[in-house]
């Protein structure tokens, strides 16, 4: 007979492929757990009072109840769960930081050498389960009149839709790419996340009901005065994500083969530059330095060495400890043979007679005291530059919002990062009926953060329409 | 959907399409420019907004068949549509307050000039006019350009229609015969961009640039098309398209422009050879 707990110290570890195979091939790293493993890991949930772990989730998912389902061998039920509180389980089950979240507070990973529920691969598991097999299609509601629009197809314009359709609101969601999804789509990689994923999790959003206007710049072709006015919509939500990437401003930047990782990685994932019928172009490079170190370098170093770079270094001004990249995704570049070079920070970019780049110059850097982030401040070793021979550049220095809502709708306060001032807990703006949330207000941040934001709008605008009716 | 209500051939390499774009044809403004992609599978495109009809509810591009993409566009018919179709996007060119402007337009790049000479001839703006093209045959808007100007240059490169010569030639004959313009506006290939500010520095004349570098959103979001302008980088999409020409790093600009040329040239091949084989 099965046991009703499983005592393994360790997480039932995923099966991926090989490193050396996946580097080339843009095919999904982590393969998922069969069902077996997915059940025998739902036993290591000891099920226990405090759900710590529920505190950690930006959208408080009901983790032990799901887990629980697992564990029973009902995967539909555990999915049932799951899409009670979020929309997009298959994306983050994916891409959530569980390590800081709701893993980071596992019971089961409190004692030292113990690991805690595989909580991120269970999820996955469940929602890919469902996708594989569900039959039944999620219908509309009954509409309730209310008309709401939502900026920004990303997984904070999604989670508000998502919630605010299984309400009854009418939610038209506009998008200035060519398909739904932002950063999910243009940003990360197949590889991470595959595209048929999120296409399917917003094809469950139109089949609640949810319409999407592709290529319609919002802040341009109509704006958020217009859409309230004369379209009749009673609010908006403002997620339109932090698009605009930072460069250093340091010489040599405007070669070619310096790509913003923006631009590196829509190629590659929106407009599939990596297949090699794709109609857009990208450098074929043979040696690719990313500069930063998030997760948003740590894609564009694997997307870059899929496309055939034999050598490619991550150069990061701290060290390795410092990071800010997830460890999962620091360790499977690593597996795959991206070099990283820490403190270091790049001073120049060197270019050929022709205008590409052949180098950069970089300088050595050291540890000083902690700055206001906490961080130890990179200081710069003197008379230790080198050169290291590369002839593609991306940088990943983080991004900014777009100033192109901002400044095209009168009375919507912004900080001086260009970011949107809320009034914190429910994502009113200094607009009335005009809400937002995700990167266009804290600044380049995680999905989850950003779904979370989502979701308390959601909540917001309900109460504000119903108390207004 | 974006359907194509009017196609025209107004050279052999250029041609006019009119689409039905509403809600973008109500907010157009000369100067400002449109992301296209005529396929699913199409790379995105930038091309200048060349006319609008707020009425008929439809936008007008103008453009050259250089690459895969212009192919793929100039294959589609009259009822048939654009896959996408986003704007209007950039800074639409200011024109408050001009009285006396010279227009300089160079072979395609007239098609976006002539909006703004329109525009400017309507505010009741002296417009003086020079637009130049390699050969006869190549020669565009004649007529739409004439009447919109109080003065019209029309040059070829070999002198078989106009007169024989260069924009720059021109341009610096009606500055010396006294012409004293509140700007330049000029829109045309970037090394004739880069030579009429060569001429309008010397008199100190504001010239305003229209350039179309390498874009993937159009909305600032991949930087592709960073130039530098005055020492600091700037998007051409958000900040522009129109620059101080001054200003402009035009060698720059013209190195970046030239990116992907062996892959433009392999694409061009292989619609080419994609499009022979519909046709047969």
């Amino acid at each position: 007979m099965a046991s009703k707990f499983n005592l393994d110290p360790k997480k039932c570890p995923m099966p991926s492929q090989d490193p050396h195979v996946r580097n080339k091939n843009f095919q999904e790293v982590a393969l998922g757990y069969t069902a077996e493993m997915a059940v025998n890991e739902a036993k290591r949930c000891l099920n226990c009072p405090k759900k710590p772990c529920v505190e950690g989730c930006p959208v408080s998912i009901k983790i032990p109840e799901f887990i629980q389902k697992i564990a029973a061998e009902d995967f539909e039920g555990a999915y049932q769960v799951l899409a009670q509180d979020s929309a997009l389980p298959a994306v983050c089950g994916r891409v959530c930081p569980q390590e800081s979240q709701c893993e980071g507070r596992c019971t089961r990973g409190l004692k030292e050498g113990c690991e805690s529920v595989g909580i991120g691969r269970l999820e996955r598991f469940a929602a890919d389960w469902h996708r594989e097999h569900s039959t039944a299609q999620a219908t509309a509601p009954a509409s309730n009149g209310h008309k709401v629009a939502i900026i920004g197809a990303g997984p904070s314009g999604l989670t508000c839709a998502g919630d605010l359709a299984k309400l009854g609101y009418k939610v038209t969601v506009f998008e200035a790419l060519h398909v739904a999804g932002g950063v999910l789509m243009y940003g990360i990689p197949e590889f991470r996340l595959p595209k048929a994923i999120v296409q399917s999790e917003i094809d469950g959003l139109k089949a609640l009901g949810v319409d999407f206007e592709t290529n319609m710049v919002i802040g341009k072709v109509l704006t958020i005065d217009e859409l309230m006015q004369e379209y009749g919509y009673e609010a908006v939500y403002i997620a339109s994500g932090a698009g605009l990437p930072r460069f250093m401003g340091i010489p040599g930047e405007s070669l070619k083969g310096v790509y913003s990782a923006n631009e590196y990685l829509t190629r590659t994932n929106l407009m599939k530059a990596y297949r090699p019928d794709s109609k857009t172009p990208i450098a074929k490079s043979k040696a690719v330095a990313v500069c930063g170190g998030g997760n948003v370098a740590m894609d564009a170093a694997r997307c870059a060495k899929r496309l055939g770079a034999e050598t490619v270094y991550i150069v990061y001004r701290r060290g390795m400890a410092e990071l800010p990249a997830r460890r999962e995704e620091v360790e499977h570049a690593e597996e795959e043979g991206i070099i990283f070079k820490t403190l270091c920070n790049p001073v120049e970019v060197l270019g050929d007679e022709n205008g590409w780049v052949r180098g950069m110059t970089c300088i050595e850097m050291e540890l000083g005291e902690p700055d206001e982030s906490g961080r130890r401040r990179p200081i710069e070793k003197k008379g230790s530059e080198f050169e290291l021979e590369v002839d593609t550049m991306i940088m990943a220095l983080g991004t900014s919002p777009n100033p192109l809502i901002r400044t095209t709708t009168p009375g919507l306060d912004a900080d001086r990062h260009g970011c949107i001032i809320t009034n914190g807990d429910d994502g009113l703006t200094s607009r009335e009926a005009v809400y937002a949330g995700g990167d266009a207000v804290t600044g380049a941040a995680t999905v989850i953060l950003a779904m979370g934001a989502g979701k308390d709008a959601a909540k917001a605008i309900h109460q504000y329409i119903q108390k207004k009716a | 959907m974006f359907t194509i209500t009017e196609k025209t051939a107004l050279n052999p390499t250029v041609t006019r399409m009119v689409i039905h774009a509403p809600l973008i044809a109500k907010k157009a403004q000369p100067g400002q420019f449109i992301i296209v992609r005529p396929f699913e599978d199409s790379e995105r495109i930038p091309l200048t907004v060349a006319g609008y009809d707020r009425e008929a509810g439809t936008v007008s591009i103008i453009f050259q068949i250089v690459g895969g993409t212009t192919m793929e566009l100039n294959s589609l018919s009259v009822g048939q549509s654009v896959h996408d179709f986003v704007g209007p996007l950039g800074k639409a060119t200011e024109l408050e307050g001009l009285k006396k402007v010279c227009i300089v337009g160079g072979g395609v790049g007239c098609a976006i000039a002539l909006p703004i000479a329109q525009a400017l001839h309507e505010q009741g703006c002296e417009v003086h006019s020079v637009i130049g093209f390699r050969s006869k045959e190549l020669v565009i808007l004649e007529e739409e350009f004439s009447a919109c100007s109080n003065t019209l240059r029309l040059m070829t490169d070999d002198g078989s229609y106009g007169e024989k010569g260069l924009v720059t030639g021109a341009l610096e004959q009606l500055i010396n015969a006294g012409n004293q313009y509140d700007e330049v506006i000029t829109i045309g290939p970037l090394v004739m961009m880069k030579f009429v500010v060569g001429v309008t520095k010397k008199y100190n004349v504001k010239t305003i640039v229209s350039m179309n570098p390498i874009m993937v959103d159009g909305t600032g979001m991949c930087g592709g098309c960073r130039l530098t302008v005055g020492g600091k980088t700037r998007f051409a999409c958000v900040d522009g398209p129109d620059f101080d020409g001054f200003e402009v790093d035009f060698d720059e600009a013209m190195q970046r422009g030239a990116m992907y040329k062996p892959f433009e040239a392999h694409a061009r091949e292989a619609a080419c050879n994609l499009l022979k084989k519909e046709v047969e």
